[in-house]
């Protein structure tokens, strides 16, 4: 049992660092949500099992999504806000010739 | 030209002019003209300063940065060396009278076999309220923020992909039951066993997500839209205020109450804990499920 605590515990350091360190949002995302799987199995191990059925559906489940959801959306507006500067752009001109 | 403050400000009383229009007043009915760019620094090579700042930067922040976590870590490990041993008999949480008394009298004062639930849901029930209120408070301002906005374009979303994804479709066909009947198994025996309204929310928060993502808003809409979501809040929370302002009356005065701990081990027991864990699993479920459709934009 010792064993597999330590080696989840590493684990979740190693979980930890690599959500800070990747470059891409989407994949310190997903570490992210590994991390707190993990951490609800530790929660497991600790004997607090409803502490590890909340942080598997929040931490995993919801937040993961929401965080999702957030960077899919933050996406699509940056995608309008270029579109949008293209169209100023190709504008300008017609109006200074006027 | 120039009048004098005590003759704009009459003139304004009177309502010759707005506040706005004085300045296109003072020129003549013309708007100051905007200021030009000064472009008077363009010629200066700022370039290779700046790169040097940038190269500085980009070392020393990462230096700085973890010089930062490395105090945080020790100073974290120091702290934690300096807690009790676990099941440490005379450490304060061991040995303080009020978990004396929460053990020792827990299981006949509030009927919960859940000790937690007995604390967070009886001894300690006014904390509970004041997060089913934050909670409550969260989802509003996220509903003011996003509701504000107008309506996006409709687009080709990920979503219609992922409607289209038989293997996901079939899986939470299979699975999103289950989810939500482990959510109310988990509410329902929040007095009995390990669990309660907040986790239980929290399940039936994202099945409800899984269902929505699969087969749309439309069959997730029959099962929660924003009317009931009100509706359902409002009712837990003034439920959950009310049940437990009588019984905190009743409890200090040492009046009798209706609420009987009854037997330890049956669903119907622990007197109000089983209807607060399920108004405030109400709340948690309500609130997860509206931030997810509000997010996603489509009808809630």
């Amino acid at each position: 049992m010792d064993i597999i605590e330590i080696f989840l515990l590493s684990l979740i350091v190693v979980c930890g660092i690599a959500t800070c360190a990747s470059r891409n949002l989407m994949v310190s995302l997903i570490i992210f949500m590994a991390y707190s799987v993990l951490m609800s199995i530790v929660w497991a191990f600790l004997k607090a099992p409803d502490l590890a059925v909340t942080e598997a559906a929040v931490g995993a489940g919801i937040s993961g999504i929401l965080l999702f959801i957030t960077l899919k959306r933050i996406r699509d507006l940056r995608e309008e806000h270029e579109a949008g500067t293209a169209e100023e752009k190709e504008a300008g001109p017609d109006e200074e010739e006027l | 030209m120039k009048k004098s403050f005590k003759d704009r400000l009459q003139a304004w009383d009177s309502g010759q002019f707005e506040l706005g229009d004085a300045l296109v007043r003072e020129t003549d009915g013309r708007r100051p003209p905007e200021k030009e760019e000064d472009v008077s620094w363009a010629h200066v090579p700022v370039g290779r300063v700046s790169q040097v700042e940038r190269r500085l930067f980009r070392v020393l922040y990462p230096v700085l940065a973890g010089l930062l976590a490395l105090v945080m870590i020790a100073f974290l490990l120091f702290v934690v060396e300096q807690l009790p041993a676990f099941g440490d008999a005379l450490s304060p949480a061991n040995s303080s009278e009020v978990i004396k008394r929460y053990i020792a009298s827990g299981l006949t004062e509030t009927g919960a076999v859940n000790i937690v639930a007995g604390i967070i849901l009886d001894y300690r029930a006014f904390d509970t309220l004041g997060e089913s209120h934050v909670l409550f408070t969260a989802a509003i301002v996220v509903f003011i923020l996003l509701l504000a906005e107008t309506e996006l374009p409709d687009k080709p979303s990920d979503r219609r992909i992922l409607m289209d994804d038989l293997i996901f479709k079939k899986t939470a066909f299979f699975l999103s039951p289950f989810i939500l009947l482990f959510g109310t198994y988990v509410i329902l025996n929040g007095h009995l066993g390990p669990g309660g309204g907040f986790s239980g929310g929290a399940l039936i928060g994202a099945g409800l997500i899984l269902v929505s993502m699969a087969f749309g808003p439309r069959v997730s809409g029959r099962i929660v839209a924003l009317k009931s979501y009100r509706r359902i809040v409002l009712v837990s929370l003034l439920f959950y205020s009310l049940a437990k302002g009588y019984s905190f009356f009743c409890g200090a005065n040492g009046l009798h109450t209706i609420f009987r701990p009854g037997t330890p081990g049956r669903i119907f027991s622990a007197g109000l804990i089983l209807p607060l864990n399920i108004a405030v699993g109400l709340v948690v479920a309500c609130t997860m499920f509206g931030f997810y459709s509000l997010f996603t934009r489509e009808s809630v």
